[in-house]
Protein backbone atom coordinates (compact mmCIF):
# COMPACT_ATOMS: atom_id res chain seq x y z
CA UNK A 1 0.00 0.00 0.00
CA UNK A 2 3.28 2.35 0.73
CA UNK A 3 4.70 1.21 -2.71
CA UNK A 4 1.41 2.44 -3.93
CA UNK A 5 0.82 5.39 -3.08
CA UNK A 6 4.39 6.70 -2.45
CA UNK A 7 4.60 5.81 -6.76
CA UNK A 8 1.39 7.43 -7.25
CA UNK A 9 2.01 10.60 -6.24
CA UNK A 10 5.71 10.75 -6.66
CA UNK A 11 4.77 10.15 -10.47
CA UNK A 12 2.17 12.81 -10.29
CA UNK A 13 4.44 15.03 -8.37
CA UNK A 14 7.32 14.97 -11.08
CA UNK A 15 4.81 14.91 -14.13
CA UNK A 16 3.20 18.28 -12.85
CA UNK A 17 6.73 19.98 -12.35
CA UNK A 18 7.50 19.15 -15.58
CA UNK A 19 4.62 20.33 -16.89
CA UNK A 20 5.37 23.27 -14.51
CA UNK A 21 8.39 24.18 -17.14
CA UNK A 22 7.47 23.40 -19.99
CA UNK A 23 3.92 25.10 -20.71
CA UNK A 24 3.89 28.35 -22.67
CA UNK A 25 1.23 29.98 -20.69
CA UNK A 26 2.07 30.72 -17.02
CA UNK A 27 -1.56 29.77 -15.81
CA UNK A 28 -1.02 26.18 -16.81
CA UNK A 29 2.41 26.44 -15.22
CA UNK A 30 0.50 28.11 -11.72
CA UNK A 31 -2.36 25.07 -11.92
CA UNK A 32 0.53 22.26 -12.28
CA UNK A 33 2.29 23.61 -9.65
CA UNK A 34 -1.10 22.98 -7.30
CA UNK A 35 -0.56 19.03 -8.37
CA UNK A 36 3.05 19.47 -7.26
CA UNK A 37 2.10 20.74 -4.16
CA UNK A 38 -0.99 18.57 -3.10
CA UNK A 39 0.73 15.63 -3.83
CA UNK A 40 3.84 16.45 -2.00
CA UNK A 41 2.10 17.30 0.89
CA UNK A 42 0.22 13.54 0.57
CA UNK A 43 3.98 12.20 0.69
CA UNK A 44 4.51 14.37 3.94
CA UNK A 45 1.72 12.96 5.31
CA UNK A 46 3.04 9.51 4.49
CA UNK A 47 6.53 10.35 5.88
CA UNK A 48 4.59 11.32 9.31
CA UNK A 49 4.96 14.84 9.16
CA UNK A 50 1.13 15.94 9.30
CA UNK A 51 1.55 19.36 10.48
CA UNK A 52 4.24 20.14 7.19
CA UNK A 53 1.69 18.72 5.03
CA UNK A 54 -1.38 20.65 6.22
CA UNK A 55 1.07 24.07 6.18
CA UNK A 56 2.54 22.81 2.74
CA UNK A 57 -1.53 22.46 1.45
CA UNK A 58 -2.68 25.78 3.30
CA UNK A 59 0.49 28.03 2.70
CA UNK A 60 1.77 26.52 -0.77
CA UNK A 61 -1.57 25.64 -2.49
CA UNK A 62 -3.31 28.62 -1.13
CA UNK A 63 -1.26 31.46 -0.13
CA UNK A 64 1.23 31.32 -2.64
CA UNK A 65 -0.30 29.79 -5.43
CA UNK A 66 -3.44 32.61 -4.90
CA UNK A 67 -0.53 35.37 -4.99
CA UNK A 68 1.28 33.45 -8.07
CA UNK A 69 -2.18 34.08 -10.23
CA UNK A 70 -2.94 37.25 -8.86
CA UNK A 71 0.47 38.48 -10.30
CA UNK A 72 -0.35 36.68 -13.55
CA UNK A 73 -4.01 38.54 -14.15
CA UNK A 74 -2.42 41.53 -12.86
CA UNK A 75 -0.28 41.81 -15.67
CA UNK A 76 -2.38 40.29 -18.31
CA UNK A 77 1.04 37.62 -19.33
CA UNK A 78 0.10 36.22 -22.16
CA UNK A 79 1.86 32.89 -23.51
CA UNK A 80 5.63 33.08 -24.31
CA UNK A 81 6.42 33.54 -27.60
CA UNK A 82 10.48 32.57 -27.64
CA UNK A 83 12.66 31.78 -30.81
CA UNK A 84 12.36 27.74 -31.13
CA UNK A 85 16.16 27.03 -30.38
CA UNK A 86 17.31 23.90 -32.39
CA UNK A 87 15.74 20.71 -31.70
CA UNK A 88 19.59 19.20 -31.55
CA UNK A 89 19.99 20.85 -28.41
CA UNK A 90 17.25 19.47 -26.92
CA UNK A 91 17.99 16.20 -27.81
CA UNK A 92 21.68 16.35 -26.56
CA UNK A 93 20.19 17.94 -22.62
CA UNK A 94 17.37 15.67 -22.01
CA UNK A 95 19.70 12.19 -22.22
CA UNK A 96 22.21 14.52 -20.27
CA UNK A 97 19.42 15.38 -17.57
CA UNK A 98 18.24 11.91 -16.98
CA UNK A 99 21.89 10.51 -17.07
CA UNK A 100 22.41 13.36 -14.62
CA UNK A 101 19.85 12.01 -12.68
CA UNK A 102 20.89 8.65 -12.56
CA UNK A 103 24.42 9.32 -11.38
CA UNK A 104 22.89 11.46 -8.47
CA UNK A 105 20.99 8.17 -7.48
CA UNK A 106 23.66 5.90 -8.09
CA UNK A 107 25.62 8.32 -5.76
CA UNK A 108 22.49 8.34 -3.07
CA UNK A 109 22.22 4.24 -3.56
CA UNK A 110 26.21 3.76 -2.32
CA UNK A 111 25.91 6.22 0.33
CA UNK A 112 22.93 4.65 2.22
CA UNK A 113 23.26 0.77 0.81
CA UNK A 114 20.97 -0.53 3.36
CA UNK A 115 18.25 2.89 4.35
CA UNK A 116 15.45 1.67 6.09
CA UNK A 117 12.36 1.24 5.53
CA UNK A 118 9.63 3.98 5.29
CA UNK A 119 6.15 2.28 6.41
CA UNK A 120 3.83 4.43 7.24
CA UNK A 121 2.50 5.40 10.95
CA UNK A 122 6.07 4.58 11.66
CA UNK A 123 7.32 8.00 12.86
CA UNK A 124 3.87 10.00 15.06
CA UNK A 125 6.44 12.90 16.17
CA UNK A 126 4.87 15.44 13.59
CA UNK A 127 1.71 16.45 15.07
CA UNK A 128 1.30 20.05 15.63
CA UNK A 129 1.96 19.38 19.33
CA UNK A 130 5.44 18.12 19.14
CA UNK A 131 5.72 20.82 16.23
CA UNK A 132 4.31 23.32 18.44
CA UNK A 133 6.62 22.03 21.47
CA UNK A 134 9.53 22.04 19.25
CA UNK A 135 9.08 25.48 17.90
CA UNK A 136 8.56 27.17 20.86
CA UNK A 137 11.23 25.81 23.07
CA UNK A 138 14.26 24.68 21.51
CA UNK A 139 13.94 27.04 18.44
CA UNK A 140 12.55 30.04 19.59
CA UNK A 141 15.30 32.28 18.56
CA UNK A 142 14.61 31.31 15.23
CA UNK A 143 10.84 31.64 15.17
CA UNK A 144 11.11 35.24 16.72
CA UNK A 145 14.13 35.72 13.81
CA UNK A 146 11.51 34.74 11.33
CA UNK A 147 8.98 37.21 12.78
CA UNK A 148 11.08 39.66 11.48
CA UNK A 149 11.93 38.45 8.66
CA UNK A 150 8.51 38.08 7.47
CA UNK A 151 7.92 42.04 8.79
CA UNK A 152 10.78 42.79 6.73
CA UNK A 153 8.95 40.98 3.37
CA UNK A 154 6.17 43.00 4.21
CA UNK A 155 7.44 46.17 4.13
CA UNK A 156 9.28 45.36 1.52
CA UNK A 157 7.11 44.35 -1.68
CA UNK A 158 4.53 47.07 -0.03
CA UNK A 159 7.62 49.58 -1.01
CA UNK A 160 8.75 47.70 -3.87
CA UNK A 161 4.72 47.51 -5.44
CA UNK A 162 3.76 50.76 -4.47
CA UNK A 163 3.35 53.74 -7.52
CA UNK A 164 5.94 56.25 -7.29
CA UNK A 165 4.92 59.44 -5.93
CA UNK A 166 5.71 62.42 -8.18
CA UNK B 1 4.48 -7.04 -5.71
CA UNK B 2 6.40 -3.90 -5.52
CA UNK B 3 9.75 -3.00 -4.08
CA UNK B 4 9.08 -1.47 -0.40
CA UNK B 5 9.82 2.21 0.13
CA UNK B 6 13.07 3.26 1.24
CA UNK B 7 14.69 6.44 2.65
CA UNK B 8 16.04 6.75 -1.08
CA UNK B 9 13.11 6.41 -2.65
CA UNK B 10 11.90 9.86 -1.17
CA UNK B 11 15.70 11.31 -1.68
CA UNK B 12 16.10 10.48 -5.92
CA UNK B 13 12.77 12.40 -6.07
CA UNK B 14 14.38 15.07 -4.09
CA UNK B 15 17.11 15.37 -6.42
CA UNK B 16 14.41 15.02 -9.63
CA UNK B 17 12.59 17.87 -8.22
CA UNK B 18 15.95 19.75 -7.82
CA UNK B 19 16.87 18.96 -11.57
CA UNK B 20 13.69 20.35 -13.22
CA UNK B 21 13.33 23.15 -10.72
CA UNK B 22 17.14 24.05 -11.71
CA UNK B 23 16.15 23.63 -15.25
CA UNK B 24 13.11 25.59 -15.29
CA UNK B 25 14.85 28.75 -13.60
CA UNK B 26 17.96 28.35 -16.52
CA UNK B 27 15.75 28.17 -19.20
CA UNK B 28 12.28 29.78 -19.15
CA UNK B 29 12.15 33.33 -19.91
CA UNK B 30 8.64 34.47 -17.99
CA UNK B 31 9.79 35.93 -14.72
CA UNK B 32 6.53 34.31 -13.11
CA UNK B 33 7.77 30.85 -14.15
CA UNK B 34 11.16 31.85 -13.20
CA UNK B 35 9.75 32.48 -9.87
CA UNK B 36 7.33 29.14 -9.77
CA UNK B 37 10.52 26.91 -10.34
CA UNK B 38 12.26 28.50 -7.83
CA UNK B 39 9.49 27.11 -5.46
CA UNK B 40 9.68 24.15 -6.95
CA UNK B 41 13.68 23.76 -5.89
CA UNK B 42 12.61 24.98 -2.45
CA UNK B 43 10.07 22.27 -2.17
CA UNK B 44 12.94 19.92 -3.21
CA UNK B 45 14.89 21.34 0.23
CA UNK B 46 11.98 20.13 2.00
CA UNK B 47 11.19 16.60 1.08
CA UNK B 48 15.27 15.70 1.64
CA UNK B 49 14.43 17.47 5.24
CA UNK B 50 11.53 15.69 6.24
CA UNK B 51 13.02 12.51 4.89
CA UNK B 52 15.71 13.19 7.10
CA UNK B 53 13.25 13.94 9.61
CA UNK B 54 11.70 10.52 9.13
CA UNK B 55 15.17 8.52 9.06
CA UNK B 56 16.15 9.32 12.65
CA UNK B 57 12.98 9.66 13.69
CA UNK B 58 13.61 13.63 15.18
CA UNK B 59 11.27 16.25 15.02
CA UNK B 60 14.83 18.64 13.90
CA UNK B 61 14.16 17.84 10.32
CA UNK B 62 10.31 18.79 10.61
CA UNK B 63 11.06 22.71 12.18
CA UNK B 64 13.92 23.40 9.57
CA UNK B 65 11.00 22.54 7.13
CA UNK B 66 8.90 25.40 8.69
CA UNK B 67 11.26 27.77 8.47
CA UNK B 68 12.16 27.17 4.84
CA UNK B 69 8.27 27.00 3.93
CA UNK B 70 8.16 30.62 5.64
CA UNK B 71 11.63 32.11 3.64
CA UNK B 72 9.45 30.71 0.32
CA UNK B 73 6.96 32.79 1.01
CA UNK B 74 8.82 35.69 1.97
CA UNK B 75 10.66 35.10 -1.19
CA UNK B 76 7.86 34.93 -3.41
CA UNK B 77 6.06 38.02 -1.93
CA UNK B 78 9.47 40.27 -2.66
CA UNK B 79 10.42 38.41 -5.74
CA UNK B 80 6.53 39.22 -7.15
CA UNK B 81 6.80 42.41 -5.74
CA UNK B 82 9.60 43.20 -7.93
CA UNK B 83 7.91 41.91 -10.95
CA UNK B 84 5.10 44.61 -10.76
CA UNK B 85 7.98 47.37 -10.35
CA UNK B 86 9.86 45.87 -13.40
CA UNK B 87 6.43 45.84 -15.25
CA UNK B 88 5.14 48.98 -14.15
CA UNK B 89 8.97 50.86 -16.07
CA UNK B 90 9.63 48.05 -18.72
CA UNK B 91 6.14 46.75 -19.57
CA UNK B 92 7.33 43.11 -19.90
CA UNK B 93 7.86 39.91 -17.97
CA UNK B 94 10.37 38.53 -20.15
CA UNK B 95 13.78 38.34 -18.60
CA UNK B 96 15.94 38.85 -21.48
CA UNK B 97 13.81 42.17 -22.17
CA UNK B 98 14.98 43.43 -18.82
CA UNK B 99 18.87 44.58 -19.76
CA UNK B 100 18.76 47.95 -17.98
CA UNK B 101 22.51 47.45 -16.56
CA UNK B 102 23.75 45.70 -20.27
CA UNK B 103 26.49 48.40 -21.25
Amino acid sequence: MDAILFFLFAAIAVVSAINVVVQRHPISSALSLVGVMGSLAVLYLLLGAEFIAAAQMIVYAGAIMVLFVFVIMLLNAGAEKSPRKGWILTAVAMPLLVLFLGMVSYIIQRGFPNAPLVVFGQFTGGSPKDVGMALFTRYLLPFEITSVLILIAIIGAVVLARKEME
Amino acid sequence: MLHPITSNHYLVLSAAMLIIGTLGVLTRRNIVIVLMSIELILNAVNINLVTMSHHWQNLHGQVFAIFVITVAVAEAAIGLGILIALFRNKETVQADEIDLLKW
